[in-house]
């Protein structure tokens, strides 16, 4: 009854074609930007904005890379980790060399340094695909990683190997660094964040993303109706790989403070190759649905035994948050394979007819 | 029918030899080597295929097959199971490239094409097995096939306004012209993964056609329908081939639609050509009668 | 100009080549450790294979299952049980992993496409690792080698003005490997089951068909899959401790199939040796030029060149795409 669509008939092809043709989706994503945007900032403590919802927006963009790479694509890949830090090391390098530049500007510029690299470990993809490519994009993600050790000019060759997040400041603003604000902080994110998912969405529903589906389907036939293979396939690296590099310089600029190796590692590839599964590959939603789930559920592992007043390690928590994830990923593809995001849409489906059970939609 | 190309197909001029095909029972033959030339229809050689032989491996599938295909008909390609039709389609795809032989489209050479390359210069065609898109809807499987004919850059693309909108809605308003005609208006938003195999390969037919092709394969457009089916498949085809003026090839075993519908018929069995011309005289020849047919009708 | 050109030249061409045969002793032992990884790799391979060549299912999960099984034989000892029940006991608990994988997870993911059934393997491994670490514990063990009559203690061979020095456990470890697939390969081609396996592996619908029951099939293979993880761990475990950290190793599997092929049993032996001495040549003779440390990497950019050139693998089936 809530969800009904009744009424709300399309009368020119630009309506139909829009991101939220349903009002009710635009109402809710206009709710979620006014949480997003206005309550949040003002109500959530330093913690939540630090430790929960950057993390959470960070991760969500680097899914919406992967997903765009391997949910759209179809090109699987488990380099996520060290695109991302392409994108952390091309920044931490960029406001070296030119301190006086906006860090976001440089933010954005790291993210092509990411997709240049991305191009290079996606052009064996014309020859090579599915479970094979899997493996090129291991080759990227070790050899990628060996670099950031070895390769001292990246870090400014200071001692311990690691990059120390200098302080940037917009006017009197800071933006990175000790002194700037959890509040501040989240607010570019955000703002960067929200920019990106809107351009990737005008981008999937055009030409472009239409291509990268045909390509994941059938590149057989995408081939036979013109598309070229791989100018998509290297299109759909590029464009990932931008944006985990954006994902990755955010995460180390605005979240960390500074970062070592281990943050670009083939775990953090895994981790974001679970968030896109759990989410839904194919859907930008589930992009946030999957971030949202694998980096909340380990915290709120983490609390229940204490608030149950049970004593346990943090170690173990981390064992028992792995077996159910793991859990979960299995269920998951058993129940419904496309994650959240079709569970979502399935439950919007029953909201058409509830309260009235019998009714067909 | 137009077809808005890149015009980048790779072509290598070829010395080709005159091709006869004095050896087969037919009546009509036309000297492909020599382009546009005027037949008794009246109409020009769009595609003609000289002397092609392909193998894979020791295997012969074609062998030395020579029939050229005339703008604005239908011809009917035919054989039993295993003579070779869908490997002579996907050589004309560019899917396959022949050994030997040459395919000559509008009077262009051409050896080894790219499949890309041959959709680009104005070749479309549906498959066997219905070769649809299965995780996208219909409306989006038959806007894949304008891809070719949409330009418009990254930079709008990302906007999605102003240009990028516009071609969008262009094209989509093209595309639902091929969807009334073919009467999928109803599923346009489902996945077609979900649609019964007959509403499948009509969508195919419409990806196929948003392509505005001047030559079209079909390659069993009909299997597995039921009567009505083939009496709106058969209606669609003649539709495309009247109004739009499209030059089609179908690979079909029903020997009624091949009656009905094909201007001329060309019979393959084990790789080889032993008939070409029209139905009615393919149909009495009794090379074809043997291989094939079994009674004549 | 040119002198830096020929000097880069003959870092990378000459002197390397140089180093090796200047140390013909040193070099043979190069060889043999690069050997011994070899072998080991192709162990792991060899779980791969199975279970990939049966069901066309990727086993992710492989990696862990080494380290799963290793830790339940040192348990079950730690216990105070000894070495040889232990060791049947261990047998046992991978047969019961491989039946409740195959129902709770492989039954219910039957028609998927192949890339469901991989991640579902990606998420057993998370299960796997966590209760493993659960249950036992992180921190690296040692593996009772002695216990199992495996030969400690090592050999010196005296060649080319030096010595070589083998490890007895590894000589028992290659002839060990060696046997095992041996007795695989002879088991696939030979054996009614084996004849099933491949069927399955083949088309799952087909096999249904002519009455392959694809359940007890699965089982069998992953608990055929699950000795040899066994047999690996305590390989591995025997050279160096059972932790948690051969689970990245295992990722080196997947070089080692790339360049055998996924399905082939042979293959996966010469995969491994050329991998596992590839590296080692490269570290210890080349890796001084990159600054150490890319044995890394070396393994998958090998894999790479090669799916360039040949994309099925040194013995995998030529893919031919039929429309």
């Amino acid at each position: 009854m809530i969800y009904r669509e009744a009424g709300q008939y399309k009368t020119s092809y630009a309506s139909d074609q829009a991101l939220l043709p349903i009002r009710q989706d635009r109402i809710g994503l206009l709710l979620i930007l006014v949480i997003a945007f206005v309550i949040v900032p003002i109500f959530g403590s330093s913690f939540f904005l630090g430790s929960i919802m950057i993390p959470f927006l960070v991760f969500a963009l680097a899914a919406i890379g992967l997903n765009i790479l391997t949910g759209y694509a179809g090109q699987l890949s488990l380099g996520t980790g060290a695109f991302m830090g392409v994108g952390a090391y091309a920044c931490y390098k960029l406001t070296s060399y030119f301190p006086d530049v906006n860090i976001i500007v440089h933010v954005l510029v790291s993210g092509l340094f990411a997709a240049l690299i991305g191009v290079i470990f996606g052009l064996p993809s014309l020859r090579i695909k599915g479970l094979y490519l899997a493996i090129t994009t291991l080759a990227a993600q070790f050899f990628l990683e060996w670099c950031f050790i070895r390769i001292a000019w990246l870090y400014n060759n200071n001692d311990s190997g690691a990059i120390e997040v200098p302080r940037r400041y917009i006017g009197d603003l800071a933006l990175t660094g000790p002194t700037a604000t959890p509040v501040t902080r989240y607010l570019v994110i955000l703002s960067l964040v929200a920019i990106m998912t809107l351009v990737a969405a005008n981008v999937l529903r055009g030409r472009i993303g239409r291509s990268w589906m045909m390509i994941r389907d059938m590149d057989i036939a995408a081939e036979l109706m013109g598309i070229r293979p791989l100018r998509a396939k290297l299109s759909a690296f590029a464009f990932s790989s931008y944006y985990c590099g954006v994902a990755g310089a955010l995460m180390v600029f605005f979240w960390l403070g500074s970062a070592e190796v281990e943050a670009f590692d083939i775990n953090h590839s895994f981790l974001i190759l679970f968030m896109v599964i759990i989410g839904g590959m194919g859907s930008l939603a589930g992009c946030f649905m999957g971030a949202a789930f694998l980096w909340i559920l380990p915290i709120v592992i983490r609390f229940v035994p204490s608030v149950l007043g049970i004593d346990m390690l943090a170690a173990t928590t981390e064992h028992i948050s792995n077996i159910i994830i793991g859990a979960l990923i299995i269920f998951f593809l058993i129940v419904e394979p496309h994650g959240f995001a079709r569970l979502w849409q399935i439950g919007k489906e029953k909201l058409r007819t509830w309260p009235f059970p019998y009714a067909s939609s | 029918m137009t077809t808005a190309t890149a015009g980048d197909s790779k072509t290598e001029v070829s010395t080709t030899a005159g091709s006869t095909n004095g050896s087969i029972p037919d009546g009509s033959t036309t000297d492909g080597s020599i382009p546009d030339v005027a037949t008794s229809d009246g109409k020009a050689t769009l595609l003609s295929v000289e002397n092609v032989t392909l193998s894979f491996g020791g295997v012969k599938a074609i062998e030395d097959i020579s029939f050229d295909i005339l703008e604005g008909e239908i011809r009917a390609i035919i054989g039993p199971n295993g003579a070779g039709k869908t490997s002579m389609l996907n050589v004309i795809n560019g899917f396959y490239h022949p050994q030997q032989g040459t395919i000559t489209f509008r009077g262009k050479p051409r050896r080894r094409m790219r499949p890309y390359e041959a959709a680009a210069s104005g070749i479309a065609r549906t498959f066997q097995n219905v070769a649809l898109f299965k995780g996208m809807s219909t409306l989006d499987n038959v806007m894949s096939g304008r891809s070719l004919k949409m330009h418009r850059g990254l930079f709008w693309q990302m906007l999605h306004v102003g240009p990028a909108r516009r071609e969008e809605i262009e094209h989509r308003q093209r595309v639902e012209e091929i969807i009334d005609f073919l009467e999928i208006a109803h599923i346009r938003k489902q996945p077609v993964g979900k649609l019964p195999y007959g509403l499948q390969k009509r969508v195919e037919l419409g990806r196929a056609m948003a392509m505005e092709p001047d030559l079209l394969l079909l390659d069993e457009p009909m299997a597995g329908m039921n009567l009505e089916e083939k009496e709106d498949m058969s209606r669609y085809i003649i539709g495309l081939n009247d109004e739009f003026r499209t030059t089609i090839a179908l690979i079909e075993h029903d020997m009624g639609v091949v009656m009905d519908l094909a201007d001329r018929v060309v019979v393959l069995d084990y790789g080889r050509k032993i008939g070409d011309g029209p139905p009615e005289e393919v149909q009495q020849s009794q090379q074809v009668i043997d291989a094939y047919l079994g009674v004549a009708r | 100009m040119l002198a830096i050109v020929i000097e880069w030249l003959n870092t990378l061409f000459v002197a390397p080549f140089v180093d090796m045969f200047s140390l013909p002793d040193f070099l043979l032992q190069v060889l043999w450790e690069g050997f011994v990884s070899g072998v080991l790799y192709a162990l792991i391979a060899l779980g791969f294979v199975l279970i990939f060549k049966a069901s066309g299912v990727f086993n992710f999960a492989q990696g862990i299952m080494v380290v799963f099984a290793a830790l339940v034989l040192v348990s079950l000892h730690a216990m105070g049980m000894p070495a040889w029940v232990a060791l049947a006991l261990t047998v046992g608990v991978m047969g019961i992993f491989a039946l409740v994988v195959e129902r709770v997870v492989l039954r219910k993911l039957v028609n998927q496409p192949d890339a469901i059934l991989l991640m579902a393997t990606i998420g057993l491994t998370l299960v796997v690792k966590g209760a493993g670490q659960l249950f036992f514990g992180g921190e690296p063990k040692s593996m009772i080698t002695e216990e199992l009559g495996l030969p400690t203690g090592s050999s010196d061979w005296e060649v080319f003005d030096g010595i070589v020095i083998f490890q007895h456990i590894d000589i028992a470890a290659a002839v060990i490997a060696i046997l095992m697939v041996a007795s695989l390969g002879v088991f696939f081609s030979k054996t009614r089951i084996g004849r099933a396996l491949r069927a399955v592996a083949d088309d799952h619908q087909a096999a249904l068909s002519v009455g392959i029951s694809l359940n007890q099939i699965w089982a069998i293979v992953w608990f055929a899959a699950g000795i040899v993880a066994l047999v690996t761990g305590i390989m591995w475990g025997a050279r160096s401790d059972v932790s948690f950290a051969l689970e990245i190793i295992a990722l080196k599997a997947l070089a080692v199939l790339i360049l055998g092929g996924f399905t082939s049993i042979p293959g996966a032996i010469v995969g491994g040796l050329l991998v596992g001495i590839g590296e080692k040549l490269f570290e210890v003779y080349w890796g001084p030029i990159f600054g150490g440390g890319v044995e890394a990497w070396f393994a998958y950019v090998l894999a790479l060149v090669f799916l360039l050139f040949r994309p099925q693998g040194l013995f995998g089936e030529r893919i031919i795409e039929r429309v």
